[in-house]
């Protein structure tokens, strides 16, 4: 078997969460690698929307920002950003989301805001982008984090995105249209709510990963499944398809543009 | 028919943007208007209220510059490759001075630059529900019941800039102008603003625009500065695209205080030209 890092073992986990024909609203990093990653092994006709307005884009190079050229000149569709927000997103016609954040807490809020006081942060983090109303309406929400005991936090220092609030049936108490979470990701293994008080239980581990690491690397105390699934390791053709993927998108963005000015 | 005047870079922006005043400079991460920001650096432009949803690098370049004393936004990071450090240490540090934020989401940022273009005073979504954005930002962020379903929605102010500034591929000589690819928000900003400056790649006799392309009529254009190049390093679809290294090296040209400075000072206020600057940074082929 090939050798493969714990970011290759992510990013395969969260692209075989994804079900051909789906509706995907992409973020930047891992989440494109995977949806693309899935797109390009079982899922092809997974619609992929990034919010710079590109839909049903099929990029051969992973975009550094969410909005590079190689989106629009794939897409199906350019559309202005607040349609993306408006006739898509909040109107109900994407399936699922995929986010990343700074902190996320037993309930799957997430923070990408600040680290410290709002007021007086010790780190300024980037903020919310399209994060709290991607959380707000996707059928499913599928959370992607390495997970370290400082990143999955008892308490988040803000609440930039709503996953099931404090648990139980907040969410849906407080009107949110979306499912919430469906399952956290991790370098580690993968989590899922439990469908009562919707606490993320860990659910199962990748090869070589034990309940003891997962448990050590959790601010809170974790809860653990009676079962926890071994994930299967990465196939020959997923790591092929993903290094390959990687190889271009490398290639691509080492290169300094030159702009040939009129004379 | 009003033809707009076609003016060079400076003069349009000394023309349009006073200090105090709230710009926005729009284009979702293709079209950022780099030559104009560029150009309100060199003019020492101070007491912005900045408006982008992605400030993106212009923003942290001017704010390390100290032309900011607001800034209103949604996402405030190097796309696909960390932090905004000026940005950073402005609200971490009040360097060079303090920066006051207004903060939101891109859906918000989105309903509130819409809400100004409809002539609206405030704009209406279904988000913010659970975040302490409401919180932290509560003088912009309300909820309001709908008088039909009384459902509670979000209510968001209007977002009227004095001045936005967008890059656009194409300007014909009566002074339309041509917005193609991604756009972002540009339109909305476009349609909110008081002042509406475009800086364009070229002039053409006919503009290469089918039927429903997004074409801003010229008497909607107070001012056109034709800048080849005046996206760069965001990227003119059909042009010239992004230059993702340079992204990626503006990290570390960033980070410190002292080299983010003395690059600026080297390639924006000792060039007087967008094609100077373009020179010197190492873009022309």
């Amino acid at each position: 078997m090939t050798a493969y890092t714990p970011d290759e073992m992510m990013t395969v986990a969260a692209a075989r969460r994804l079900t051909n024909g789906a509706v995907c609203f992409v973020g930047i990093g891992l989440p494109s690698a995977a949806c693309n990653l899935a797109r390009l092994t079982h899922a092809p006709d997974l619609v992929l929307i990034y919010e710079s307005g590109t839909v049903g884009t099929r990029p051969t190079v992973l975009p550094l920002s969410i909005g590079d050229g190689e989106l629009a000149e794939t897409a199906r569709s350019v559309i202005p950003l607040p349609e993306v927000f408006t006739h898509y997103l909040q109107r109900g016609r994407v399936d699922v989301g995929f986010l990343g954040g700074a902190q996320i807490d037993r309930f799957g809020n997430l923070n990408s805001t600040v680290i410290g006081p709002y007021d007086t942060p010790t780190v300024r983090l980037p903020g919310a982008g399209g994060a709290p109303e991607i959380a707000t309406h996707v059928r499913e929400l599928l959370i992607v984090m390495k997970q370290t005991a400082r990143t999955f936090v008892d308490q988040l220092d803000f609440r930039t995105t709503a996953g099931f609030l404090d648990g139980g049936d907040a969410r849906s108490r407080a009107g949110l249209p979306g499912g919430g979470p469906r399952a956290v990701i991790t370098n580690l293994g993968e989590l899922t709510p439990d469908p009562g008080t919707r606490e993320l239980v860990l659910s199962a581990i990748f090869m070589g990963v034990t309940v003891d690491d997962v448990r050590a690397a959790c601010g809170w105390p974790l809860r653990v499944a009676d079962t926890v699934a071994r994930i299967v390791p990465p196939t020959t053709i997923e790591l092929q398809t993903l290094r390959a993927l990687q190889d271009r998108t490398r290639e691509a963005h080492a290169h300094r543009v030159r702009i040939t000015l009129p004379t | 028919m009003t033809t707009p005047p076609f003016l060079s870079l400076r003069d349009a922006m000394a023309r349009h943007v006073r200090d105090g005043m709230t710009v926005a400079l729009e284009g979702f991460t293709h079209l950022i208007p780099f030559a104009a920001g560029h150009e309100l650096i060199r003019q020492h432009r101070a007491d912005l209220t900045l408006v982008r949803m992605t400030p993106d690098l212009i923003y942290d370049q001017m704010i390390g510059m100290g032309c900011a004393a607001k800034l209103v936004f949604s996402w405030g990071g190097n796309p696909g490759v960390g932090s905004l450090h000026r940005l950073r240490d402005a609200v971490e540090h009040q360097w060079p001075r303090p920066l006051a934020l207004d903060e939101h989401s891109h859906a918000g940022l989105a309903v509130r630059y819409t809400a100004g273009a409809s002539g609206l005073p405030f704009g209406v979504l279904k988000g913010y529900t659970g975040t302490d954005l409401v919180t932290a930002n509560k003088s912009q962020i309300a909820t309001i019941t709908c008088p039909f379903t009384g459902d509670v929605l979000t209510a968001l102010p209007a977002l009227t800039p004095d001045v936005t500034i967008l890059h656009a591929p194409q300007a014909d000589r009566e002074g339309n102008v041509l917005l193609r690819g991604i756009v972002g928000a540009c339109r909305e900003a476009a349609q909110a603003a008081r002042v509406l400056v475009v800086t364009v790649e070229e002039v053409v006799d006919q503009l290469d625009a089918p039927m429903n392309a997004f074409v801003i009529p010229a008497w909607q254009v107070a001012a056109i500065a034709v800048v080849p190049g005046g996206a760069y390093p965001s990227y003119a679809h059909g042009y010239y695209a992004r230059d993702n290294a340079f992204y990626l090296a503006w990290d570390d040209i960033a980070r410190d205080r002292a080299r983010f400075t003395e690059w600026m000072t080297t390639h924006v206020l000792e060039t007087a030209t967008h094609a100077e600057f373009l020179q010197r940074v190492g873009a022309v082929a």
